[in-house]
């Protein structure tokens, strides 16, 4: 196994996640597809600290990117549930109460 | 073919038509389990790229906190009842057309470049180092990370909590 | 690219999980496959009915949650990532010494704020103390 066959995998997850963020109206498939795209990126570092410089950094950017990635979806999560509060919808093209 | 690449080519499979499953599927509950076996691949991954200490960090934090996180949000978001669990897709067209198109800039790029290559660090187990660097130079953002986790708990807190006056 | 050999004990001992993994999933595909051969089908409308030991279940178990489980299961994913945070910094206390014991007082300090915020708050009581005075 080289490091562009890690490379390879991770620009497919991330090409999908781009995918899931385009294409979904609902707010909790858009926060999947931002988790594909944070996995892929941390496939990246990982793979890079595999076969790169040889030391640990990589992997120590990586529990702080998933650390975020918790931060993010709670926050995310509370904020769509408030949406779906108000607006009876999970739809993110809905949410345009702040619209002029 | 050795059993390295044999392992890394079944993850690789797991990970990104599972990915697919999770960006195609018409119900919003098959995506979620759909993720699943996307984070337990990429988890076999960074153990075959020899981060064991992640692979758990990834299985601990994305498989028992995150998804069962976005489980909660499928549940409280729908009216379960009518199974109405249908996800809609829009513009579904220039989607695929820019995701394909990053796919093969990305593919391209990784492919092509010459990476400039040094030892590489050989797969061992890696908790004791990770606990010394948190413990040494990576100390600010080990202790930055639990302000994060504070203001993180604090805020969404405070956006779920129902107002007084409603 | 030159890259060093991974070392043949790690991935050795990390295959007992690949041995678990293929005999799990190997279990359960046998008995499915082997089961729905062998075992007579005979379609009864009861058998579809939720299985709630022995009770006939009243209305569907596809109901709307109560948003109120949304903050135990943020303080859940919260003290889920301290608890992989102080995995490495429990393994190294030791050869650091006092110093290591005042780093991680001060990371658990600073979460134990948050879970005193939201216990200040009000937010773990299932019942909260406003709605009861109304």
């Amino acid at each position: 196994m080289t490091l562009q066959h890690y490379l390879l995998v991770s620009a497919a997850l991330f090409a999908l996640g781009v995918l899931g963020l385009l294409t979904r109206r609902n707010a909790v498939n858009v926060l999947m597809g931002i988790e594909l795209i944070l996995n892929s990126a941390n496939l990246n570092l990982v793979a890079f600290s595999r076969y790169g410089t040889g030391n640990l950094e990589g992997q120590l950017f990586a529990v702080f990117v998933v650390v975020i990635a918790a931060a993010e979806v709670a926050v995310a999560l509370a904020i769509v549930l408030t949406l779906y509060r108000l607006r009876r919808t999970p739809n993110l093209d809905e949410a345009d109460i702040l619209k002029g | 073919m050795n059993a390295e690449a044999a392992v890394f080519y079944v993850l690789a499979a797991i990970t990104v038509g599972s990915a697919a499953v999770v960006v195609l599927a018409r119900s919003l509950i098959y995506s979620a389990f759909a993720l699943l076996f996307t984070f337990v691949g990429v988890a076999g991954l960074y153990l075959l790229l020899g981060a064991d200490f992640l692979a758990a960090t990834q299985l601990l934090i994305y498989v028992g906190g995150i998804l069962v996180l976005l489980l909660f949000g499928v549940m409280l978001t729908h009216k379960l009842y009518d199974l109405d669990l249908r996800s809609e897709v829009t513009q579904f067209l220039p989607g695929v057309i820019v995701s394909i198109g990053l796919f093969a800039v990305l593919a391209l790029t990784a492919w092509r470049t010459d990476w400039a290559g040094g030892d590489g660090r050989a797969p061992a187990a890696t908790t004791r180092e990770i606990g010394q660097l948190f413990m040494g130079r990576y100390l600010l953002p080990f202790e930055a990370a639990s302000i994060l986790l504070l203001v993180a708990l604090m805020g969404a807190a405070m956006i779920v909590r129902r107002k007084r006056s409603a | 690219m030159p890259s060093a050999a991974p070392s043949a004990s790690y991935l050795t001992s990390h295959s007992a999980i690949l041995a678990f993994l293929l005999v799990v999933v190997g279990f359960v595909a046998v008995n499915l496959v082997l089961w729905k051969i062998i075992r007579p089908s005979r379609f009864s409308e009861e058998k579809l009915t939720t299985y709630e030991c022995g009770e006939n279940p009243t209305g569907s178990a596809w109901i709307q949650f109560n948003i109120r489980f949304y903050v135990f299961a943020l303080l859940f994913i919260i003290f889920d990532v301290e608890a992989v945070f102080l995995l490495p910094w429990a393994v190294v206390f030791r050869e650091i010494g006092p110093l290591a014991f005042l780093e991680g007082l001060v990371f658990i300090a600073i979460l134990a704020i948050a879970l005193a915020y939201v216990w200040r708050k009000g937010d773990l009581e299932w019942v909260r103390t406003e709605d009861r005075q109304v």
